[in-house]
């Protein structure tokens, strides 16, 4: 991903969004500009309605603007038909779920060829890129694996591995440890830490300070606006807690809390979901 | 062959859902199998009924008294009765009828006949020396008249297969004494099996003068003998409409009937009775086989009911998978060519089902004919099944295209 830093990879300007909810304008977004540079690691944090899953939305080309200019690589998406969109999803992003999303009775290798597949990659070329990126997330002996038989960390790295097979620009993932436990979600952190310094470019979207922490970046949303936008040491991996918690709990996204590291620990039990919840069925 | 991919997640998809899968087969296996048993029934009754029409010889002509309506024959009553001996002679001439080339009167009566204790109501057919070969008849046991026995009206029985086993338990009738009204014949010959019906299976025959005189004192008409049948061969099956036609003329002309007047005797060729049958059968076939095609648009329905449900199921792998990059031609067609290869392999299924039916049926005994399945009704009933997928299966497809990608990641 040698790109330069004056050619950002995605160019986000004055975006706005807004949902007709019957008689009610619901208003995501209210104008947000944003530039990530290729190999950045961001995080995008903020409540719920804060509107960063909408800007994820808009990032990962899922959604379109209600105004404003969103570029990837240079390419406006607006001007883009529905074929191109897809096609931009299937080259340059690569998507992480918070539950996964796999298939509920497809094998790893199967899972993993899935965007080779609309991609047009020929079977032969598709495996070995398939078994490749399952290396990659550390599951090369497990290709043959239905969801049922892994463990949800380990589905997440099955989730990964599809993210980053057809080696796309940017790897867009939404509360990836959400439904994981704490030692399961650090090691799904330090897999991501590790691509980045493969020189992908990372963006996730948390609500969680602990992930926070760990990106370069931290950008934070508060009503559908960019309310900070800082460059951040990240932490290392975090034997929370490794500071007192602030007064204020993890969601809210006061600039303080975020920019702490590693300030909260994982204070609400998260959920463990041994199976997949509907990706397919 | 990007097309042929989508076989494979069809098939992934099909097989995971073995239950649901089978399920919603049923409905297209059943139509299936109904359309295919049924007609393969129709057809094969067609089959068998022409098929011993055929036996008799399509060449085939016979000469009734009465006309024929849509009742059938009218038989005319005896006494009252205008064919004649005169007109099978007529008949029988070669220049005036190039066409025609065997003519045997018969003179057809009821009567008991008794061997010591058994007594049996039998039909008794007088015939000349040509019947045995119009009639296409063969020999079980014995032989048949020879030309001097039929012209000195020699008291002779020829029986007709199931007559002779009536009369005859465990004896060889050839050389025994049968009593017709009170006349002793002697038997010389059995007929073989011809089985159908119309067939000479319970009757006996004797010379032709025997029935007329002695046996049933036919009546006399112009001062000739009147017969109740002639049988005629046309020389080709092509040019069975030449013979029927110089027939008529002939007995038209000696019936006296003027041009208005209708013929006071049929004709009835094998063609115009395969005809019949055929008419009949086909609409039985046709009604079965609509019977058939219900069941399959009702199966046709299940598959679109269950593609629906299997949309909602699957809202979210959909999402995924737009997410992943599929363009909506690909959720298109994954959903068509999975409600695709559901009723076409249903429609297989129903195929083979219906061979094992077809067989079952005709271990039943009784039922002496096979069931013919034939490639033509398979390859129709396989397209019927394809279309249905097609049909019933674009409605959820299209769902499934336009549902958004966010609200269907978000589905739950």
């Amino acid at each position: 991903m040698a790109q330069s830093t004056t050619n950002p990879l995605i160019e986000i300007v004055d975006l706005t969004k807004v949902y007709k909810m019957g008689e009610m304008e619901v208003h995501a977004l209210r104008g947000v500009s944003l530039s990530i540079q290729p190999g950045e690691y961001v995080a995008i944090v903020g409540t719920s309605g804060s509107g960063k899953s909408t800007l994820m939305n808009m990032i990962g080309l899922l959604d379109q603007p209600t105004g404003g200019i969103y570029r990837v690589r240079g390419t406006e998406s607006q001007k883009l038909g529905k074929k191109a969109l897809a096609d931009l999803r299937n080259r340059e992003i690569g998507f992480v779920f918070q539950r996964f999303n796999l298939l509920a009775r497809a094998t790893a290798m199967r899972q993993v060829e899935l965007p080779l597949f609309y991609a047009g990659v020929s079977n032969r070329k598709s495996r070995q890129m398939a078994t490749d990126a399952l290396t990659r997330v550390g599951l090369g002996e497990r290709t043959h694996h239905r969801p049922e038989e892994l463990s949800g960390g380990q589905q997440q790295r099955v989730a990964i591995a599809r993210a980053i097979v057809n080696q796309p620009s940017l790897l867009l993932a939404d509360e990836p440890t959400g439904a994981l436990d704490t030692h399961t979600g650090e090691e799904i952190l330090t897999l991501f830490e590790e691509l980045h310094s493969q020189g992908l470019t990372l963006i996730v979207v948390t609500h969680d300070p602990d992930v926070a922490a760990r990106a370069h970046r931290v950008v934070t949303m508060r009503d559908g606006l960019i309310v900070e936008d800082r460059v951040q040491v990240p932490s290392k991996a975090a034997p929370a807690p490794a500071f007192p918690a602030p007064a204020v709990p993890a969601p809210q996204p006061e600039a303080d809390s975020v920019t702490q590291p590693s300030a909260q620990p994982a204070t609400q039990p998260r959920v463990i979901l041994e199976t997949l919840d509907g990706a397919a069925a | 062959m990007k097309i042929l991919r989508y076989f494979n997640v069809a098939l992934e998809s099909i097989f995971s859902h073995k239950m649901r899968a089978i399920l919603t087969m049923l409905g297209i296996i059943i139509g299936v199998t109904a359309v295919l048993v049924t007609m393969g029934i129709g057809r094969g009754a067609a089959a068998s009924i022409t098929g011993e029409i055929a036996s008799q010889g399509t060449t085939q002509l016979t000469v009734m008294p009465g006309a024929l309506n849509t009742g059938g024959v009218r038989q005319a009553s005896g006494s009252s009765s205008t064919l004649t001996m005169g007109d099978a002679e007529a008949i029988s001439d070669r220049i005036l009828h190039p066409n025609v080339v065997l003519v045997a009167p018969a003179y057809t009566g009821s009567s008991q006949l008794v061997v010591g204790d058994t007594n049996n109501q039998n039909q008794v057919v007088g015939v000349t020396m040509d019947m045995f070969i119009v009639r296409n008849w063969e020999m079980e046991y014995g032989r048949f008249f020879t030309q001097e026995e039929i012209e000195d009206q020699a008291h002779l029985l020829v029986l007709g297969a199931t007559a002779a086993k009536d009369l005859f338990v465990n004896v060889n009738p050839i050389g025994q004494t049968v009593r017709v009204k009170n006349e002793p014949f002697t038997v010389i010959g059995v007929l073989s099996e011809e089985g159908g019906f119309g067939g000479a299976d319970d009757q006996a025959i004797v010379p032709l003068g025997v029935a007329q005189g002695r046996l049933f004192n036919a009546a006399r008409y112009r001062g000739d003998y009147t017969v109740t049948s002639i049988y005629a061969n046309a020389s080709s099956e092509e040019l069975v409409p030449m013979a029927k036609a110089e027939i008529e003329r002939t007995l038209r002309m000696r019936h006296q009937l003027d041009v208005d007047d209708s013929n006071d005797f049929s004709i009835i060729d094998q063609a115009s009775l395969l005809d019949i049958i055929g008419s009949i059968t086909g609409t039985l076939t046709i009604f079965l086989g609509s019977i058939g095609a219900i069941s399959l648009l009702v199966g046709g329905i299940g598959i679109m009911n269950i593609m629906l449900v299997s949309v909602t199921e699957r809202t979210k792998e959909i999402g995924l998978r737009k997410a992943l990059g599929a363009y909506d031609s690909d959720i298109l067609l994954q959903f068509l060519v999975e409600a695709l290869v559901l009723t076409v392999l249903g429609g297989l299924i129903g195929v083979g089902l219906s061979f094992g039916i077809g067989w079952l049926v005709g271990q039943i005994p009784g039922f002496d004919f096979e069931v013919l399945i034939g490639i033509d009704i398979i390859i129709l009933a396989v397209a019927v099944c394809a279309a249905s997928g097609f049909i019933f299966g674009l409605y959820p497809a299209m769902r499934a295209t336009r549902l958004d990608p966010i609200e269907a990641l978000r589905y739950e």
